[in-house]
């Protein structure tokens, strides 16, 4: 009694001590962990660690922590994808690769969770974080502390996917967690209860990012800026966080009458009892497919950015492109049903979301030839971020493709649960989301950091990348057609494996890619000295986040920017008003940084290891706690400050004697002259 | 270099169907029956289609690239030129068609290929009861009042209606020579119709993952003579073995990588029965019904 009270369902046998392999991850994992601890502890930046970046609510701060997760859990699901590749690759016949089927099948599950919600979210909204509110001239989010609850919320789910490996399981239903077969009848360990509330605490942390940017987008562009004014990331930033505000509910429902069944033998989705698992997909993917352009708009965004500024022209046809945009997003919640068109909902609703599915391929298309012809009659550079940016339309095209064919009902009846299938939303989400997050951290990096990334490594990344992807997914294309089917811990075929061997190859080179990238960001930390931008605006770009210096000062914009017109900064250098004095200067209204983020961080994380392992009191206590951290937050008159012109002043006149501010450099010409 | 590469790689499947000289192991592109001609035929067909963009989408993309690239002063650079209203009517236009004539084709493929569709035959269809089970599949010949376990016989050019549902969780009803899939889920009923036209042995599968016995949950297609169906089944008749409820509670436990199994009975609309016990709303009637003691798939794991 005592005990079921202080640890519920949670035994001394939930580790597993018996797996070499999972212990070995836990203990490399923890080591990493103690490594870094330790290394912060020894230089004594704790104070600071805290201060400047864990209580921060500063949106570029926000930013870089968000980059942060998304590359540490980049590492983590790739781990398990090429633990994947070994398996299938020696899974023939008599060799049964080295998984059993319970550890493989949670890794496929724990491979897509991650990939989705806590690579490729994290990862473009770290960018948009850092990015958006410099190019629409604002000196904050909407609601910077929100904006940190928000984090702190995804790092606490994140958290719980990380601990899963050690104590407990992760769930081995997929990353779509399909019932009946998490319900409890089939999945009675805490694997789907990870899962649940790992999504569901992350959701609503994005949920929140979602509400946050689109007011702060709205609400907060700088005088001058309409919404045709707007660059195109900010653009695609919009659009996205409209399409999360209206998804993500759908998500928190669909996993929270799962976990009535799962938590109160209730029967939304079980086998019999009135319970329907059609739903349950229905629901998932009125989520999951927008979910698809939450991850692919930015990207988008990014492209567009990249490849106006190293063709040295402005973007070609750019009210095409935001008609485009919102094109697509409308039409990406009409289309759920094509992620089963084998469930027999018969021919007048398969060829409905089949159509519909095909007409979002034309915005798609007239986004492409604009991105092409914004190249022709330019001048090309080809710096790392216009690589990714070449990689990925030439892929993307492919990926496109498959996808238009699987978006054929009669087709998708052969290729459905296929290798084809994993072929083509890998062709999408690495050609299509991953190349261009890339372009854009190799492109904002000199702007976060105030140096650049180095070239020759940036480049053998893409290069392995590139030739990586088309090794590890082309066999599987080929596999679809010979009959191979997704998720296989075991096969008989000896037909299918020198394919798989192939792609095993092709997941290595893509791990030479990860290391190139590794090796990168150490070389350029080196070598920062020399990568060191000057002049704020590196790559001669044309948006108001290059009129700042680099890395900005913590208020952006000493005077808020005037915009007149689209690519607002170019339009700014060619009349000479670029780098004009902008002194004197008025006081700044500033947040405060608070430790609510954080607490409210560990309280989730707390609540949800809590509910996973059924420790009521526990979950209780997290509970009361988040209330009472929020009352504390909402009775805390001390919010915010003042930042005295003079202040402003200093900071600009610093910034200015280290020559990192263009504006700073136009004042010392202009005292000097 | 890059333009080498990409060839290359993505030749590489078509190489391998080269090199393979015979197209027996590309399932998708050799159907053994018209529903699966009929489906290779519309994935070569929206592929064809397709490739229209992608193809000079891939060559433009080299060839700007070559063509406009920093070094070669000689080509034309306009800054300023952002905007053609006759490019622009021209890139909506062209997928904008593209996709209009694949809107059509696929409104009549999917009503051509909807699985619960009879198929056009001068012989009675024969029907086959599939039941999907943790890890195998079960085959009802309700007619013939036979069953089968992991082994689907069928007679060929004879039209077979396929009644699928599962006593678990969802899967999916898979023979790739044949046609397309359909799921199988507790409760309800799904239908597909297929028919084989050459005698042979093909792999059946579920594609639905299920758990841990999913890897090895095929069975063996075998398509025979009508002649060679009718010995089968008096076979079976012979075998002796009845597929009671009795037999069907031990088959109901969780098993692996199971070889076939034939029952020379089946008690009367067992099929029916399967299908009921998960739309009944009272539990009493739910495990008075023949359930699976489910302490053994949580023993299991």
């Amino acid at each position: 009694m005592f005990q079921s009270l202080l640890f519920g369902k949670l035994t001394i046998s939930a580790i597993p001590y018996e797996n070499p392999i999972i212990m070995g991850a836990v203990g490399a994992s923890a080591l990493l962990t103690m490594m870094t601890l330790g290394w912060v502890t020894y230089q004594g930046r704790w104070g600071y660690l805290w201060r400047e970046w864990l209580t921060s609510v500063d949106h570029k701060r926000i930013g870089v922590m968000y980059l942060i997760v998304a590359g540490v859990m980049l590492l983590r699901g790739f781990a398990d994808a090429i633990m994947m590749r070994f398996h299938q690759a020696f899974a023939e016949g008599a060799g049964h690769g080295f998984l059993p089927p319970e550890h493989y099948d949670q890794i496929f599950s724990a491979h897509g969770t991650i990939m989705i919600i806590f690579v490729a979210m994290p990862f473009f909204i770290g960018l948009m974080n850092y990015i958006v509110p410099l190019q629409i001239g604002a000196r904050d989010v909407a609601y910077p502390f929100l904006n940190s609850v928000s984090f702190w919320l995804t790092v606490a789910s994140a958290g719980l996917v990380m601990v899963s490996l050690a104590i407990g399981d992760f769930s081995q239903a997929g990353w779509t967690g399909y019932p009946p077969f998490s319900e409890k009848e089939f999945s009675p360990g805490p694997g789907v209860d990870y899962w649940i509330w790992s999504l569901q605490l992350g959701g609503v942390g994005t949920l929140m990012t979602g509400i946050n940017f689109f007011v702060t987008i709205l609400k907060m562009r700088a005088p001058g800026m309409t919404l045709m004014k707007m660059p195109v990331f900010t653009w695609t930033i919009l659009v996205t966080t409209v399409l999360i505000m209206l998804s993500f509910p759908v998500l928190t429902v669909a996993l929270a009458l799962l976990t009535f069944d799962r938590y109160l033998d209730m029967h939304f989705f079980t086998n019999g009892m009135g319970g329907n698992q059609m739903m349950f997909a229905n629901l998932f993917w009125i989520w999951g497919h927008p979910e698809v352009y939450i991850v692919l708009l930015p990207a988008f965004g990014i492209y567009s950015e990249v490849v106006s500024t190293f063709s040295r022209k402005r973007l070609f046809g750019y009210n095409s492109m935001v008609y485009a945009t919102v094109a697509i997003a409308f039409l990406s919640f009409i289309v759920w049903l094509h992620h089963f068109f084998t469930m027999g909902a018969g021919a007048d609703v398969n060829a409905f979301f089949g159509i519909a599915t095909g007409i979002i391929a034309i915005p798609t298309g007239v986004k492409i030839f604009n991105w092409l012809f914004t190249m022709y009659r330019g001048r090309i550079e080809f710096t790392t971020p216009m690589l990714w940016t070449l990689g990925f339309i030439a892929t993307f095209a492919i990926g496109g493709m498959t996808g238009v064919l699987l978006s054929v009902p009669g087709a998708d009846f052969m290729l459905h649960n296929s290798e084809f299938l994993v072929a083509h939303f890998h062709n999408t989400l690495i050609g299509g989301v991953l190349f261009g997050y890339f372009a854009g951290y190799t492109f904002w990096f000199p702007k976060m950091f105030g140096f650049r990334l180095d070239e020759k490594w940036g480049k053998r990344a893409f290069w392995s990348w590139l030739v990586g992807f088309y090794l590890a997914f082309m066999p599987l294309y080929a596999l679809g057609f010979m009959g191979m089917p997704r998720r296989l811990v075991h096969y008989d075929n000896p037909a299918w494996q020198p394919y798989l061997l192939v792609a095993l190859l092709g997941g290595l080179v893509i791990a030479y890619g990860i290391a190139c990238q590794v090796i990168q960001l150490v070389v350029s930390i080196k070598n920062r000295k020399a990568l060191r931008d000057h002049t704020g605006d590196i790559w001669n770009s044309h948006s108001l986040e290059w009129s700042l210096a680099s890395p900005p000062p913590f208020y952006n914009f000493a005077k808020t920017p005037h915009v007149e017109s689209l690519d607002a900064f170019a339009h700014m250098k060619e009349n000479g008003i670029a780098y004009r004095a902008t002194a004197p200067y008025a006081p700044i209204h500033m947040p405060r940084n608070s430790w609510v983020g954080v607490a409210l961080g560990a309280l989730t994380f707390n609540f949800g290891f809590a509910m996973v392992w059924h420790i009521w009191l526990a979950a209780a206590a997290s509970l009361v706690g988040m209330l009472a951290a929020v009352v504390l937050r909402a009775s805390d008159e001390d919010v915010d400050y003042m930042l005295s012109a003079e202040e402003v002043a200093r900071h600009e006149k610093n910034a200015s004697a280290q020559g990192a501010s263009p504006a700073g450099l136009a004042n010392d010409l202009i005292t000097q002259g | 270099m890059k333009k080498l590469w990409i060839s290359l790689l993505f030749s590489l499947p078509l190489m391998g169907y080269a090199l393979d000289g015979q197209c027996s192991q590309w399932t998708l592109l050799d159907p053994k029956g018209p529903i699966a001609a009929d489906e290779k035929h519309l994935i070569l067909t929206a592929l064809g289609l397709m490739l229209i963009v992608v193809i000079p989408v891939i060559v433009m993309t080299i060839a700007f690239a070559w063509k406009y690239r920093t070094g070669n002063k000689e080509a034309t650079y306009a800054p300023k030129w952002d905007n053609s209203h006759a490019i622009e009517a021209v890139v909506w236009t062209v997928p904008a068609v593209i996709i209009t004539i694949l809107g059509v084709i696929v409104w009549r493929s999917t009503h051509d290929l909807t699985p619960e569709k009879p198929l056009a035959s001068s012989v009675k269809p024969l029907v086959v009861q599939v039941v999907a089970m943790n890890w195998k599949w079960l085959f009802i010949y309700p007619e013939q009042g036979v069953a089968s376990v992991n082994k689907l016989v069928i007679p060929t050019d004879r039209p077979v209606s396929f009644q699928i549902t599962s006593d678990s969780v969802m899967n999916s009803f898979f023979i790739p020579r044949l046609g397309g899939q359909i799921y199988a889920m507790a409760g309800m009923q799904t239908s597909l119709n297929l028919l084989a036209s050459d005698v042979g042995t093909y792999r059946g599968l579920n594609t639905q993952f299920s758990g841990e016995g999913f890897s090895g949950m095929n069975f063996e297609t075998k398509v025979v003579t009508s002649q060679a169906f009718n010995d089968w089944l008096a076979g079976v008749k012979d075998y002796g073995k009845g597929l009671d409820s009795i037999a069907f509670k031990s088959l109901e436990v969780p098993s692996e990588n199971v070889k076939p199994a034939y029952f020379s009975s089946v008690e009367p609309q067992l099929f029916q029965t399967i299908l009921q016990k998960y739309q009944a709303d009272d539990p009493k009637l739910r495990t008075s019904a023949c359930v699976a003691p489910r302490s053994l798939i949580q023993a299991k794991n």
